[in-house]
Parts: structure tokens; sequence; C-alpha cells
């Protein structure tokens, strides 16, 4: 974990291909051009063109978009707004995104809070079976929804949440926690124990230790399971689709497969306008922490 | 400050921790209070859930209507159903053909970004995109460039490119459509892997390939003898997670055809909601879900064994 936090200092590694190869003349211009930039700029192309096809599609007015004889499929003469106006205004979209925002926050609130307790148990106040149940944690992340969904649908059909975002709020976690607190394990590990000694010594009790001294220490950890919580739970569709029924109460990505997908004509410009607001908030968040998110990412890997 | 507080005179200014803060400090209880958040949500939304759903693939419980249990009727059942036997062979192939081509082109992408690129850190931001969208939004994204009609490929291989005479039908014909989710899904799945593998090659020591170049090892030699045995326990865990979650996919597969044409893409996971949640036989879906657990135990072992193959390298110090 602890190499993986600093990954904005330059590696050792850097250099390698930087000294070695020109030492030894392997490496000319021309061959790194044709070795290392056209297949990454290929890579690129290929990972990026979605993203710029959805884009370009939300605003094309609707004659340009089925028309590739008299238009440039890759361009828009006439941007236009018109796809963005139908979805916010016409249908329930912006209900939609406030669901979804609630429920990725209620389920990331939930899961930061129960991961962080387990994960200090586990780790700081060492008790017998204290691997095992970090195994059984472990375990349980390895259990995919798409085996629970139909048992957990009877389970909250019975506790009477059925078609509540209180059922997602209280089922993601059972996705989030394994997986959170496996961060936070790893993160509290970096913390060195004397600190703790020293303030029981002081005389601080073990919620003042963790409230005081744990936790703002693991500061970075907390932000970067939080972050995952929050996208794990925004991208979330089984649960959402099996739990919830009534249009207004769905998330936005269950929202648009089946609300907005509606006969045999499809909307192509307003769906792809849903598609890509839908990703936008998280593309945002992930934009502002995309260090946090990478070195836990690769962290998690490591463990 | 001043002197005139000595060991005889001094009184202890320290309050008396009340009750409740000594009921906080005893050990025992402090692990039950910090365990029960996690451990109430994980019985009562994983564990109980698993029984249960084991316990419904035994019965016939339909939506609305508790089941009997009906032992091995529903397992007996499936195994005479075509519909099933191919989402059985169409989720491994699915499954191996995702992984492997992900895994090529991950490692691949991983070494190109280990070569001292400028901007790489952007880059890696870049690349990480198609990963943390919401796996249906760029699926309807795919939908819509695997549209028989205007699918973009189709435009610029025929009236650019001049390659073909006609549209390709991705979503058309069982084994276009195959082909196309599995695109789908390795296209989403390569910046995971590229990412974690090249935080491990920045693990490796650049001394190794310095020892191996002065005596005299090929770029490949270099490759196959130093990067891959040193990446093999990061791989290893990757891999077991990319098998487990590709086996175990949903999304992708329900957002582009919902295992049509004619049932031909079904995975066991949407074969099992089909059933289960819109056909309303919960116990059958139940017993197809149930049927995946047996492959998913077999990748949990086999990441096992990885590990403790790398153990075993290192010379085991845990």
């Amino acid at each position: 974990m602890s190499n993986a936090v600093n990954t904005g200092v330059p590696n050792p590694s850097d250099y390698t291909e930087d000294d070695g190869p020109q030492v030894m003349a392997w490496d000319s211009g021309a061959r790194r051009m044709i070795t290392v930039y056209l297949p990454l700029a290929c890579f690129l192309l290929i990972l990026l063109f979605p993203f710029y096809w959805m884009t370009i599609t939300s605003f094309k007015p609707n004659g340009e978009l089925l028309d590739y004889k008299n238009n440039n499929p890759f361009w828009i003469t006439s941007p236009t707004l018109d796809n963005i106006r139908k979805l916010l205004f016409e249908t329930s979209y912006p209900r939609w995104l406030v669901t979804t925002m609630g429920v990725s926050f209620g389920a990331t609130i939930i899961s930061l809070f129960s991961s962080v307790l387990a994960a200090y148990a586990i780790q700081r106040l060492r008790f017998r079976g204290s691997k095992w149940v970090g195994l059984g944690i472990y375990l349980a992340y390895l259990v995919p929804p798409s085996i629970l969904f139909i048992p957990l649908a009877s389970v909250v059909f019975n506790f009477g949440l059925f078609d509540s975002p209180w059922a997602l709020v209280l089922t993601y976690p059972t996705f989030l926690v394994p997986f959170c607190t496996w961060l936070l394990i790893g993160y509290f590990k970096s913390i060195p124990y004397e600190l703790e000694e020293c303030a029981l010594i002081d005389g601080a009790s073990r919620l003042q230790i963790l409230r005081r001294i744990t936790l703002p220490l693991a500061v970075p950890g907390l932000i970067s399971a939080g972050i995952f919580a929050f996208t794990l739970s925004w991208n979330e569709f089984i649960y959402a689709l099996a739990f919830i029924s009534s249009s207004e109460k769905k998330t936005v990505p269950v929202a648009i497969l089946t609300e907005l997908v509606q006969g045999d004509v499809y909307q192509w410009g307003s769906l792809m306008a849903g598609a890509l607001l839908g990703s936008l908030p998280v593309a945002v968040f992930y934009s502002f922490f995309v260090e946090y998110y990478v070195s836990s990412l690769t962290g998690a890997v490591k463990e | 400050m001043s002197g005139d507080v000595d060991a005889s005179t001094w009184v202890a200014t320290r309050r008396k921790p009340s009750a409740l803060e000594r009921l906080f400090d005893n050990k025992a209880f402090l692990i039950f209070i910090c365990l029960l958040p996690a451990m109430g949500l994980l019985l009562v939304f994983l564990t109980y859930p698993l029984g249960l759903g084991i316990w419904m693939s035994f019965t016939d419980t339909k939506l609305g209507k508790p089941g009997i249990w009906v032992g091995l009727e529903n397992f007996q059942y499936l195994m005479e159903d075509r519909v099933f036997l191919n989402a059985v062979w169409w989720t491994i192939f699915y499954t191996a053909a995702a992984t492997a081509l992900k895994f090529a082109l991950g490692l691949w992408l991983a070494l190109l970004l280990n070569q001292n690129v400028p901007l790489k850190s952007l880059l890696r931001a870049i690349i990480l995109l198609p990963w943390i969208t919401p796996t249906v939004l760029s699926a309807i994204a795919f939908w819509w460039i695997y549209d028989p009609q205007f699918s973009i490929i189709s435009y610029v291989l025929k009236d650019r490119l001049h390659l073909i005479d006609s549209n390709i039908d991705f979503l058309g014909t069982p084994w276009n459509a195959r082909w196309s989710l599995i695109f789908a899904n390795v296209w989403r799945g390569i910046p995971f892997v590229a990412i974690s593998l090249l935080a491990g090659l920045q693990t490796i020591s650049p001394s190794l390939y310095e020892a191996a170049m002065l005596d005299g090892a090929s770029s490949w030699q270099r490759f196959r003898r130093v990067t891959v045995p040193l990446l093999m326990p990061i791989l290893a865990v990757v891999l077991t997670f990319s098998v487990l979650f590709t086996f175990a996919d949903f999304q992708l597969v329900y957002a582009i055809t919902r295992g049509g044409p004619i049932n031909s893409t079904h995975l066991m996971a949407t074969l099992a909601f089909q059933r289960g949640i819109p056909g309303g036989s919960l116990g059958e879906g139940a017993a197809i879900a149930v049927s995946m657990i047996p492959f998913l135990i077999i990748a949990t072992l086999f990441s096992y064994f990885a590990i403790g193959q790398r153990k075993w390298q290192q010379g085991g110090d845990e």
C-alpha cells in the first residue's frame, strides 16, 4: 500500500528505458515511434471513440443524425441542445438523477461508517480470530450480486422495502463494505502503532484514539474508499433493476434503459444525452480525485 | 512552573471516567460494537440471502407464492433445457475469450505506458475513463455503434474504405452478437488490467533489467524471464477478479442484446433474471444462479493457490 500512495513521486523504473536503451543504442527515434507511440495512439483512439461518439450524437439534430449521405457523421454542422432539453423537461430525468444521487450518498455513508469501525477492530484491536473475520469479509467481496439478487428480492419484499430507495441504500453495502474494509485495513496498517500507544499512555480512551488520531491520519484512505463506494453505487444496475418498479423511483442507469427505450424507433439523440449526463457526475467526481483513485485501485490489488 | 507543588501535595486532577466510558474501554465490548454494523449488514443482506438462494433453488417458489420443497427437480429440468445449457457454454466462452483478450491487450498497454512516455499521469487518468463510466451507459453507446442501419463502423468500412458491400448486422446473428459483446467487455476491462499491471511493472527493480542486459539477454528474454515471473503475483490476483466478474456479468448483455437473438447470448446471470424476475419463477431463477457457484469457487481457489505460490516464490515470510 505504501508504494501505491506516493505515485506522484518519480519511480526508479522511470529511468530504465531512458538510460539503458540509449547506452545500448537500441532505441532509435523512429523505432520508438512505431513500437510505442503508434500502438498507444491506437489504444487511445479505440478507448475514447465511444465517448466522442456519445457526445457528438447527443448534440446532433435528428435530421443530421440519420443522414450519413449528405453530412459528415463525425462532425456536427448545426449543433443543438434539443436532445438535452427534451431529456430534462419532457422526461423525469432530473428525478432519476436526484434519486441516484441520494441512494449513492446514503449507501456510501452507511458503508464508510461500518467499514471504518470494522477495519479498526480487525487491524488495531487485534483479537483472537480477527484474521478469520478479515478473511470472511474478503470472501464476501467475491460473492457477485448476480447470484444474490433473486433471494435478496424476496428478503427486501419481506422487509416491506420493495420499490423503495431504502432497499438500494441497504443492499449496496453488501458489496461496498467488504471493499472499503479491505482498503481501510491497508491504510490503518500504514499508521504507526506507536502513536496509539502514546495516546493510551496519556490516558486517552479507545474511542478518543480512533477519533483524534487514527481517523485524521487515515483521511486519504477514507477519501479513496468514499470515491469507490460512490462510483460503485452510481454504476450499480442489477439490484436497482430488480427491486424498483415504479418509474419515478428508478436510478439513472436503469431508467435510461427501461424508460427511454420505448417502441421500435429509438431516440438515439436523447438516449446518448442521457448516457452522457449520467456519466458526467461520476467523471467529474473522478477527475477531482484521480490520484487517490488510481493509488487505491492499484493498492487494493497489491494487498 | 513554580516549585510549590511537590509530590506529597499533588492531587490527580483527572476526573474519573464514567461507567459508559469504562464500558467503551472494555476491549471485548468495543470489538463487538465495532464489528456490529458491518457484520449485521453482511449477515442480513449477504449470508442469509446466499443460504436462502440455495434453499430456493430446491423449491418451486413463484413470485408472491411461497414454495414447497421439490428436491432436484429444478436442476433436472435445467439439465434438459437447451437454453440453459447454451447459456452455460456461452458464459464459459465469453469469460475465456474476454479475459484472454483483456489480459493480452492490457499487458501490452501497461508495457507501453511503462516506457517513460510524456504526460504519463494524464494518460493514465484518461485510460481509466471506460472503466469508471457506468457500464450500462457505455453499453448504450455500444448499442448505438452496433446499430444495424446507422452503425458508424459499417459506415467507415463501407462508404469510406469500400471494404464491404453491405452493413454489418452486428447484433442480428448469434456469432456477430457474441463477438460484439466480447468486444464491448474487453473495451471496458482493458483499463483496469492495464493500470493494475502498470503498478506491478513499476515495482520491478531496474537493476534486474540491467543485470539481464549485461548478461546479453534480448528484449524478449528480458520480458519472458524478468517481467513475467515478477508480475505473476499481481497478475494472478487481477486475473481472478476479472474472471469472477466477467463470469457473473449481467449489465452489458442485458443492455445490448437482452439475451437475443433467439437466446443465443444469454449469460447465466441474464437467464436467471429473465426466468426469475419478469418470468416469476424465483425457484428456477435461483437454481440457475446457484449453478454459477461451483464455477466461482473454482476461480477463487485458483486465486488462493496463486497467492500461495507467490509466498513460496518470495521465501514465504508470512
